[in-house]
């Protein structure tokens, strides 16, 4: 891949149960594509990185499917509390918001925090209050919360137990019928991000999430945090997703970036670095685009929600291996 | 090898001109923090106990922004945040939009290791503090007639004091003090680093500044601890206090030249950091005006300062 091609590159999370039924495999792959779809002729029409990936995120956080926006996780306390974060590569500019529970987009907020506010981050009832102020569009709460959402956090809360849905379900005295004490036809649904590279060479990346089900109110976890959830500077955009601890304590989109810069790693080779070497036990994958219209990917969970595609024309979208 | 300390009362627009009624509790509070420290390293306590114990005194000074004294969002109320690090296991917990709570830092330490998070945020934050049963003040407790008069300049002004580019106003040139941070490592090389703050004069309700963002405002692993200060946006975007250590760790920088590096590229005037080394080093750069700073070594240096001499 040669300079000044853009690419794109989606996720809708990492760790998958591995018996996920067929058509939910099938409902989740014709979003990713539809995204890619809508992202390219985003791009065709000179759309900046930046439009890109809110947009794209945008339509992550609608669909229900993944954990963002409409369908996300559930609290201990059965509301919703999303976070979203966005930045742009050029000048490093950045937004991020926490604790929402009206907001239908978390993404766009995050941008307005960014590109309306005097702050980086904003969180809970500021937040909530700037959006008023922005004339964000704002929902019920009973269009955040799903049957199937209620359903996990009852689940969760019968296990007494938060549910880490990145986890991976031991070999020894786990039931193939249930993964952290959900049935299988029941996915733990995840955090979603989108990082794009346009023909400029312009990075963004932008990540959205409900966070985990059954976490106490007031939680934050990475989807956020500059640094670590989300991070673009003018070498490359990174979005992460998985267990959000490990992803905080290895700043680990950072860490993509510092590598390629400190080191003179290419974008493979700091993706494949951060996952072997930053981690330690900690589950997570990542999606990185470089200015040169590279795409890297890489998860140590079972399975990643994941596509992208290049300006060469290769659109590839993927669960498994 | 040796231990080493050092802390901060905040970086920025501090003038020189600085009167002797504001200048000398801080410098005391820095002197006397500092030998807290001190104590406690040679009395063997781990490194993450000496950052708590000394950011719970700085917070308790009324003359720094963080606990008691912190200064106010544009509704007049207090809204607090802390972080917590250690450098080998890499554990870590914070605290945002804290308002009644007398030790922000203590409650990011409970985050750390009393829930299976490591970030709460308001209520949620509120609420846990309330189970654990820490130590909670009235408003009157934090909000000192200082920081009212300081909101009030600022509303005048129609802005949030975080742009340093606007000219300073007589007045302002106290307004800048800032964040209190504590970095330790003990002889046997153990890190540890805690930041603590009001956040910034006049700033919106919900606002989140870099203190509690592992990686921005604090952060600790195996080869260094840092606690920056400053302005928050700029340390959040440059990812302040990991680059010390992503220099050390991918460039085989020394802790000093990392630190210098970092604060070289950062904006000008509006980053400050204090950083240990494993081996007992420390460096505490600025590129504001000044930082109120302290740090001691086991060799006998000891500093206590504002600005670049």
């Amino acid at each position: 891949m040669g300079k000044g091609e853009w690419a794109i590159a989606v996720h809708g999370g990492a760790g998958v149960h591995p018996n996920l039924p067929k058509e939910s495999q099938y409902k989740a792959k014709q979003l990713l594509t539809r995204c890619l779809q809508l992202g390219v002729d985003a791009l065709r029409l000179s759309q900046s990185a930046l439009d890109v990936v809110e947009l794209i995120v945008r339509e992550l956080e609608i669909d229900p499917i993944f954990n963002s926006g409409r369908g996300s996780a559930l609290t201990a306390k059965g509301t919703v509390e999303m976070e979203a974060s966005i930045m742009d590569g050029v000048g490093r500019r950045c937004g991020a918001v926490s604790g929402l529970s009206t907001v239908k987009n978390p993404v766009s907020l995050a941008r307005l925090v960014m590109d309306k506010s005097p702050h980086s981050y904003l969180a809970f009832e500021g937040a909530e209050e700037f959006a008023k102020q922005q004339g964000a569009e704002t929902m019920d709460n009973s269009f955040f919360i799903t049957e199937e959402n209620l359903h996990m956090l009852n689940l969760a809360k019968q296990q007494n137990s938060i549910v880490f849905d990145y986890r991976i379900p031991s070999t020894n005295n786990v039931s193939m019928e249930k993964m952290n004490g959900l049935p299988m036809k029941i996915y733990a649904p995840e955090t979603v991000g989108c990082v794009v590279v346009d023909s400029q060479g312009r990075c963004a990346a932008a990540t959205s999430t409900g966070g985990l089900t059954n976490k106490m109110s007031g939680r934050i976890g990475d989807s956020p945090l500059i640094g670590a959830g989300t991070y673009a500077c003018n070498m490359c955009g990174v979005s992460c997703t998985g267990e959000g601890e490990a992803i905080i304590r290895s700043t680990l989109a950072r860490d993509v970036a510092a590598i390629m810069e400190y080191k003179g790693y290419k974008l493979q080779e700091a993706v494949d670095f951060v996952l072997n070497k930053r981690l330690d036990e900690g589950k997570a994958g990542l999606i990185a685009v470089s200015n040169h219209g590279e795409v890297a990917i890489g998860f140590n969970t079972v399975g990643m929600f994941r596509g992208w595609v290049t300006e060469n024309g290769i659109m590839e979208v993927k669960i498994w291996d | 090898m040796g231990w080493a300390i050092a802390l901060h009362g905040g970086a920025g627009e501090i003038s020189r001109s600085l009167p002797l009624d504001k200048k000398q509790p801080r410098e005391a509070t820095l002197r006397r923090c500092l030998d807290l420290g001190i104590s406690l390293l040679k009395s063997g306590r781990t490194p993450l106990d000496v950052v708590e114990l000394v950011v719970r005194e700085l917070e308790c000074c009324p003359h720094f922004n963080a606990g008691r004294g912190s200064v106010l969002t544009s509704d007049g109320t207090v809204e607090m945040e802390a972080c917590i690090m250690d450098g080998n296991s890499q554990e870590c917990g914070a605290v945002s939009g804290v308002s009644t709570v007398v030790h922000p830092i203590s409650l990011a330490r409970l985050v750390m290791e009393k829930t299976p998070h490591m970030y709460l945020a308001f209520d949620g934050a509120e609420a846990f503090a309330r189970t654990q049963g820490v130590e909670i003040a009235e408003k009157s407790y934090f909000i000192t007639p200082s920081n009212q008069e300081r909101l009030k300049l600022a509303k005048q002004s129609k802005s949030s004091d975080y742009n340093t580019e606007a000219t300073p106003t007589e007045n302002e040139g106290d307004s800048h003090l800032g964040t209190v941070g504590c970095v330790a490592v003990d002889a046997n090389g153990n890190l540890a680093t805690a930041t603590s703050t009001g956040g910034l004069v006049n700033k919106m309700v919900g606002r989140i500044g870099d203190t509690p963002i592992i990686g921005a405002g604090t952060y600790a692993n195996a080869l260094c601890a840092v606690s920056a200060t400053g302005r928050g946006e700029s340390i959040i975007k440059h990812t302040i206090a990991r680059d010390v250590a992503a220099l050390m760790d991918y460039k085989g920088f020394s802790l000093e030249k990392a630190s210098n590096t970092v604060i070289t590229k950062s904006p000008q005037g509006d980053v400050g950091l204090i950083a240990v080394s494993a081996d007992g080093e420390v460096t505490m750069p600025f590129n504001s005006t000044g930082m109120f700073r302290a740090c001691a070594t086991q060799d006998g240096y000891r500093e206590v300062g504002i600005w670049s001499d």
